[in-house]
């Protein structure tokens, strides 16, 4: 299957690709609209480390061996039998953490106020370019 | 004879009894499988009984797989029918109804049972354990057609603490009595304990220490009062007990198959009878950090192992590595998780952190400039990097000490290691 990388030294650290996962998950229209309603705006589900001269943003890595759906309590975390991407049903999730426990990426966002997984990579879907991806500036990720 | 033949035959509807239904059908859509399991439910989660119990959530939520998963899987289930026995030499399982199934592979996947201390007064309505579906739907009944004002629950563990919550939450007065001297206390350290304690105190729940539970008494064959060995007497009109887990190992010994304290099985998960695999809690697992076989009753390795022994009964050829123990607990709000070893080992470096605060509390035991246990209280964000550190056996000894000091991220691990982590065509990570 197609997965996201990232290229540590072309990342420049901008951090668009956290606005555009947030905006791609808002639900609105328009990134404007999207950044106005801080209240339910979405976590990004890519994050961008940072230390000095070093970036990189790091999403859900999609695992053939993921760890995350063995260690699921709740069957929220499973995989998709089509496209073997890993997929995260918030309605299931009850917040016990143990893909947080699991994962070797730490790519899994909580929210310990909602007790939910907050926001986990889903490909924007698969089939379209992810938005990370497509509004990195300087070619940092790529979807191959 | 027997009436059907299955070319995989499950007996067990857990996590590890799904784990090889998955995997068996990755690899061949075409043979025969059943699930065999003397529960009536569909695969549900039962860690998440206690949330149900709460009422935190639906009953249908606990579902571990959507509704159409055996239909889709093509899987005959026969669901409510115990397992009886296995005839390994004919190939065949009885079931209680006296119907015989008859298997080209079996899985015996059949989990743990709860150990029950021989306490008197065990025998008396209001007692129960706490691991099946059933037993939340018996506890349940009993709350709502007894007046149950206080409760004691027995034991300090995972499932005592989340029974504990649960009963907290239900506005029931609960003591919880634990015989160690800190709750959690396979999970936790002293200090990661007392965090936990104090959460739970804050949520009305008692918690006694050092504490053991010498009888149960009643009138009119119900429960009204645990009696401690300090000689305190708790009133109580609900008990459950939960001091733990043991490997369900009868069928397989009635079946002549190798058992220690769980079901023995080689790194492919096959027993000794070259056709029948085991996985689950009823198992002894690899612990590659002790080097060692113990019973691991973890849902990951068990999830993990019914993968490996679905893949392997399948045809295919995969070995398993063994089961780290870890254990995520949410106690009252705080969440846990602890990885690995739980003590540390002789000549072991400790390194630890807590907050100014005292809400966030970390903990690593290094050895040989590996890590090999690691504790999280209060802040858990990214915690499996290091459970990979762990499982790869990562020397550190050159970057530990910002794992201890800065927030968890790949930065704090050496560029060569994320490369080979995050590995893949293009990676530059």
């Amino acid at each position: 299957m197609k997965r996201i990388y990232a290229k540590e030294d072309y990342c420049i650290g901008c951090r668009l690709c956290e606005i555009y996962c947030i905006f791609q998950h808002s639900g609105c229209d328009t990134l404007v609209k999207a950044f106005s309603q801080k209240d339910c705006l979405p976590d990004p589900a890519v994050r961008v480390e940072e230390d000095g001269a070093i970036s990189f943003a790091l999403q859900c890595r999609h695992c053939d061996d993921a760890p995350c759906v063995a260690a699921c309590i709740s069957g929220a975390m499973t995989r998709d039998p089509e496209t073997g991407a890993i997929k995260h049903d918030p309605d299931k999730c009850i917040g016990c953490w143990s893909c947080v426990m699991v994962c070797p990426f730490g790519a899994i966002q909580i929210n310990l106020e909602k007790g939910k997984v907050s926001s986990k990579c889903d490909l924007c879907g698969g089939d379209v370019m992810p938005a990370c991806v497509a509004h990195c500036p300087n070619e940092a990720l790529v979807y191959e | 004879m027997s009436e059907k033949r299955y070319d995989y035959l499950i007996i067990g509807n857990s996590t590890a009894a799904i784990a090889a239904v998955e995997a068996i059908r990755e690899v061949d859509r075409a043979g025969t499988l059943a699930v065999v399991s003397d529960q009536p439910e569909h695969c549900y989660c039962s860690p998440l009984i206690t949330y149900c119990l709460a009422g935190k959530i639906p009953e249908e939520q606990l579902d571990y797989r959507p509704g159409d998963f055996y239909e889709k899987a093509h899987v005959d289930t026969i669901l409510g029918a115990a397992a009886t026995e296995v005839k390994p030499a004919a190939h065949e399982v009885v079931l209680a109804d006296g119907r015989v199934l008859g298997y080209g592979k079996l899985l015996l996947a059949i989990g743990g049972v709860p150990f029950v201390p021989p306490i008197p007064g065990c025998d008396l309505s209001g007692v129960f354990t706490f691991t099946r579906h059933e037993d939340m739907r018996r506890v349940q009944e009993f709350i709502d057609g007894n007046v149950v004002r206080q409760a004691v629950v027995i034991g300090a563990g995972m499932i005592g603490v989340k029974v504990a919550e649960a009963f907290a939450h239900l506005g029931i007065e609960t003591t919880v009595v634990e015989l160690q001297d800190r709750v959690l206390p396979l999970a936790l350290d002293q200090v990661g304990s007392q965090m936990a304690q104090h959460v739970m105190e804050e949520h009305g729940i008692r918690v006694l220490t050092t504490a053991g539970a010498t009888s149960i008494g009643g009138g009119s064959g119900k429960v009204q009062s645990v009696t401690l060995d300090t000689g305190s007497r708790l009133p109580a009109q609900i008990v459950v007990v939960a001091v733990g887990v043991r490997p369900n190992t009868a069928l397989a010994e009635h079946a002549g198959i190798s058992v220690n304290r769980g079901i023995l099985v080689d790194d492919h998960m096959r027993t000794s009878d070259p056709d029948i695999y085991a996985a689950g809690d009823c198992t002894e697992g690899f612990d590659p950090l002790l080097g060692e076989t113990r019973p691991i009753a973890i849902w990951p390795g068990a999830y993990m192992q019914g993968e490996v022994a679905g893949r392997n009964m399948a045809g295919q050829d995969d070995g398993y590595v063994g089961s780290i123990p870890m254990n995520s607990i949410q106690v009252c709000g705080l969440p846990t998780i602890s990885v690995g070893l739980t003590t540390p080992p002789e000549g072991a470096e400790v390194l630890q952190y807590k907050s100014p605060d005292g809400k966030r509390y970390r903990k690593f035991f290094i050895l040989d400039n590996k890590i090999v246990g690691a504790l999280f209280v209060g802040e858990i964000d990214r915690a499996g990097i290091i459970t990979g550190l762990i499982r790869d056996g990562k020397d550190v000894s050159s970057f530990k000490q910002s794992l201890i000091e800065r927030d968890l991220g790949l930065l704090a691990l050496p560029k060569h290691y994320r490369k080979h982590m995050v590995s893949g065509p293009g990676i530059e990570v």
